[in-house]
């Protein structure tokens, strides 16, 4: 059953992985304009 | 402010083919466009080759194109923020925004420009920042540019903005996160050894498998609990410091003994932890203190962008005679400011030379517009009607109307006794019944039923965990999330979170008469007006600022402006030997010297009159009877003269009315009802209105109403309506049956369970299967909160 030591810390650094890209995300504001991002997929930057 | 200039239907005798506006849409009478300003705009956004900005507003297709208007110009220097390396930076709020082709088209124009390093638009809050090298003058060139294509730009103060508000959601989204994170992981180690435990399922599970999962749980639940449940701990710490309670304390307690209990059973190499519960619960906690947050977050932000579009700089003359644009709190006494006609004045003061009629709706309830002359006593807030004045400020000190009524303010909310919520009645009676049948429990097995301490203790613990107010605790947040939200979508800001449960106890609603029974400013007198004189006149009035031409032009909807208009200051408007203005100017002799006017002189023509007064809002009568049938009582408390009083009750179906109050007298009307045991609604909009509104139990203002009421209010309302006061009457008493039913389903669920924690048949996939379903079971009933949009 030692695999199950493997398994334990594969799923907690992937967890730990997904947590800490939340954290950044939040950290670099990008959930502060939820409306506005959701309409700025609709346009390229570069599309006149 | 865009819309006011078409409103209302296009007069039959107009004979023009209506043509939309190629930038606004709005009717422009067989031309291309509807005014130069639109005509100015189109040009500038497709030099810029930006044409296709009218494409994509298309996918949006009820919002228009702002329409350009004149703006003022700002002293931005105290906005501006200047970073180390040299650039600049500037929160403006963006008034016209409606869709994300306004967000590009802004984004895109500002992206042209050399000396932008980057401009945002924030859709949410409705903010542009915008950061810049090189001169900070060149801010002024940048947001012209902006103004050219219809929307406003109002400076915001960066410093003010950056506010407790945004640090405390982020902390409690950060709790959230880690949160989650923990429960999933938990979650999936507990299932494990569940499945572990269930004997002939997967061959069983060891004992040093079982403690390895246990003691995973614990490294990842331990630290996450001590960094999530902060909030929790911190807010029931405070509130049994004070000797109280609320519904914190029984969250903290029972999270805080379940950990260590479980810790325990780790040690001792036992069968059960409840690891996965306290995480989940914490998780399920802090979503809902996330989105209440949230919502009211929203609310408040709207409020403060709706006073934001409203602040102005004041004029002021210069002893050299030239002129500065300052902010109204730059002004120092004595310092002489400049009122144009139509503006709003600024500052408390003497006026010096000029005379006008000033409309003091805002401030006094006075529904005739009073006429000032030199030496008279002017007040911040109030509109000039008429020509130029020029006004030598007074000390701002104690003496003036403002500083009265916040004094009045802050002495009614002293005397508001403290409103406990029901989430933190209900916990008063919740924590000690559920620690004392804990603790029972444990004495029970211990003494009477002969079993080992452990075991005792485990079983109280079960207890506890059962009774962990989760689902109790979500009950209220969840309706109140729901029901702001639904309420911000119609305009109506929550801005109190207590505000919600005490409108479902109101049972006397009382209005204010200026400015929130009637419309926010006069309006034309419709009985005898020839149309053909009214749109000849109204091709005139589309020139101007002034409120009363706005007035003027609002009735009369789609017209072409005259192009040979000229405007004298305080006098009237002419095009060729066609006038429009006051008597003097037209020539005519006055019909009623204190109403305000205008007169319409044409050769061939017998003169014509336009009479304004205050107009009832459109619903006003029928809100008040559906008020009615709601059984609430409905009076009038006003300042302004019996007359005219009495004859706006009458017309809004209102018995009890009162005349002539002062702002005291006000107050003293609302205590005097509360004293008789009744929960009252103000709603009123004058700065005279603040103190009562801080007096009642509940306060709503309109959203043009004076700053002052419309802080103090805890309900403000937007559009031009009085149907949100019944509106948010009807979702406050909705909420609170929501909220009492999710009560009883949280504690139906506990008398359920409770028996089975306390005969010790509760293991932990049955404590966490029932916290959650129960918390569902809450959640999804709230949704029943929202109302069907009429």
């Amino acid at each position: 059953m030692t695999v199950i030591l493997y398994l334990l810390g594969a799923s907690l650094v992937l967890g730990g992985g997904g947590l800490a890209v939340f954290l950044w995300a939040l950290r670099t504001g990008q959930f502060e304009d939820l409306d506005g991002a959701s309409n700025r997929i609709l346009y390229d930057e570069n599309d006149r | 402010m865009t819309a006011l200039a078409y409103v209302g239907p296009i007069p039959k005798m107009d004979r023009e083919p209506i043509t939309a506006c190629a930038h606004c849409g709005q009717p422009a009478a067989g031309r291309r466009f509807c005014c130069g300003g639109c005509e100015s705009a189109f040009e500038t956004i497709q030099g810029l080759g930006f044409g296709a900005y009218y494409a994509r507003r298309l996918l949006d297709p009820d919002t228009r194109a702002p329409r350009p208007e004149s703006a003022e110009r700002w002293d931005l220097v105290r906005f501006v923020q200047t970073d180390a390396d040299g650039s600049h930076a500037l929160v403006l709020a963006v008034d016209g925004l409606q869709c994300g082709a306004c967000v590009w088209l802004i984004e895109s124009v500002l992206g042209r420009e050399k000396a932008v390093v980057s401009g945002r638009v924030n859709m949410t809050s409705r903010r542009l920042k915008l950061v810049w090298s090189g001169e900070m003058a060149e801010a002024d060139r940048l947001i012209a540019m902006i103004e050219r294509l219809g929307y406003r730009l109002i400076p915001f103060d960066a410093a003010a903005l950056a506010g407790r508000h945004d640090r405390t959601e982020r902390a409690l989204v950060r709790a959230m996160a880690v949160a989650g994170f923990a429960a999933i992981n938990v979650m999936v180690l507990s299932i494990g050894v569940w499945a572990g435990q269930a004997s002939g399922w997967l061959d069983g599970m060891g004992p040093a498998t079982r403690d390895l999962l246990h003691w995973v749980s614990a490294l990842i639940a331990l630290p996450a609990i001590a960094y999530a449940g902060m909030p929790f701990f911190a807010s029931a710490f405070a509130a049994l410091r004070r000797f109280q309670s609320n519904m914190d304390v029984p969250i903290s307690v029972g999270v805080i003994l379940v950990t260590t209990m479980s810790l325990v059973e780790a040690l001792n190499h036992g069968d059960h932890t409840y690891f996965d519960s306290a995480v989940t619960l914490l998780f399920f906690l802090l979503i809902g203190r996330v989105m209440d947050h949230r919502a009211r977050g929203q609310a408040r932000a709207t409020a403060e962008q709706l006073l934001t579009l409203r602040a102005a700089d004041v004029t002021l003359l210069l002893p050299d005679g030239g002129t500065v644009r300052r902010a109204q709190g730059a002004v120092q006494p004595n310092d002489r400011v400049l009122v144009g006609m139509g503006e709003r004045i600024g500052v408390d003061g003497i006026v010096e030379r000029g005379s006008s009629a000033i409309d003091s709706g805002l401030i006094s309830g006075e529904s005739v517009p009073v006429v000032v002359g030199p030496g008279g006593q002017v007040f911040a807030g109030t509109l000039n009607l008429g020509a130029p004045l020029t006004i030598r400020a007074t000390a701002a000190g104690g003496g003036t109307l403002l500083a009265e009524c916040v004094r009045l303010i802050e002495a009614a909310e002293s005397r508001r006794s403290r409103f406990v919520v029901l989430a933190d009645r209900v916990a008063r009676r919740y924590a000690p019944t559920v620690h004392l049948a804990a603790l029972l429990t444990f004495l029970g097995w211990y003494f009477v039923g002969d079993a080992p301490m452990a075991q005792a203790l485990m079983i109280a613990s079960a207890v506890l965990i059962i009774t962990c107010p989760c689902a109790l605790a979500l009950a209220v947040p969840a309706v109140q999330v729901i029901a702001t939200s639904a309420l911000l979508r119609g305009g109506i800001l929550l801005k109190s979170p207590t505000a919600l449960e005490r409108l479902a106890l109101v049972d006397t609603v009382v209005f204010d008469k200026t400015g929130t029974l009637t419309e926010p400013s006069l309006g034309l007198v419709r009985d005898t007006i020839d149309p053909e004189a009214l749109r000849v006149a109204a091709t005139l009035a589309a020139n101007s600022r002034h409120p009363l031409a706005r007035a003027l032009v609002a009735v009369a909807g789609a017209v072409i402006p005259a192009d040979d208009v000229v405007e004298e200051p305080g006098r009237g408007l002419r095009s060729g030997n066609i006038r429009l203005g006051s008597a003097r100017f037209c020539g005519v002799a006055a019909a009623d010297p204190d109403a305000p006017e205008f007169w319409l002189t044409r050769p061939d023509h017998a003169p014509v009159r336009f009479g304004f007064a205050e107009t009832p809002r459109s619903d006003a009568a029928a809100t008040i009877a559906r008020l009615r049938t709601l059984g609430l009582d409905v009076r009038l408390i006003s300042g302004d003269r019996a007359g005219a009083v009495e004859s706006m009750a009458q017309a809004c179906g209102i018995q009890d009315w009162t005349a002539g109050c002062t702002p005291v007298e006000k107050v003293a009307a609302i205590d005097a009802l509360t004293a008789s045991g009744r929960h009252v609604l103000m709603v009123g909009d004058g700065l005279n209105d603040g103190p009562s509104l801080a007096a009642a139990s509940v306060s709503a203002s309109p959203s043009t109403a004076a700053d002052v009421s419309q802080t103090v209010a805890d309900i403000v309302f937007q559009r031009n309506r009085l149907g949100p006061v019944v509106e948010i009457i009807v979702m406050a008493r909705r909420a609170r049956a929501v909220m009492r039913q999710n009560l009883m389903l949280s504690i139906g669920y506990n008398i359920l369970m409770v028996p089975l924690a306390v005969a010790g048949w509760v293991t932990p996939w049955l404590a966490a299967a029932a916290m959650s379903s129960s918390s569902l079971l809450v959640i999804s009933n709230s949704f029943r909160a929202r109302t069907k949009s009429e």
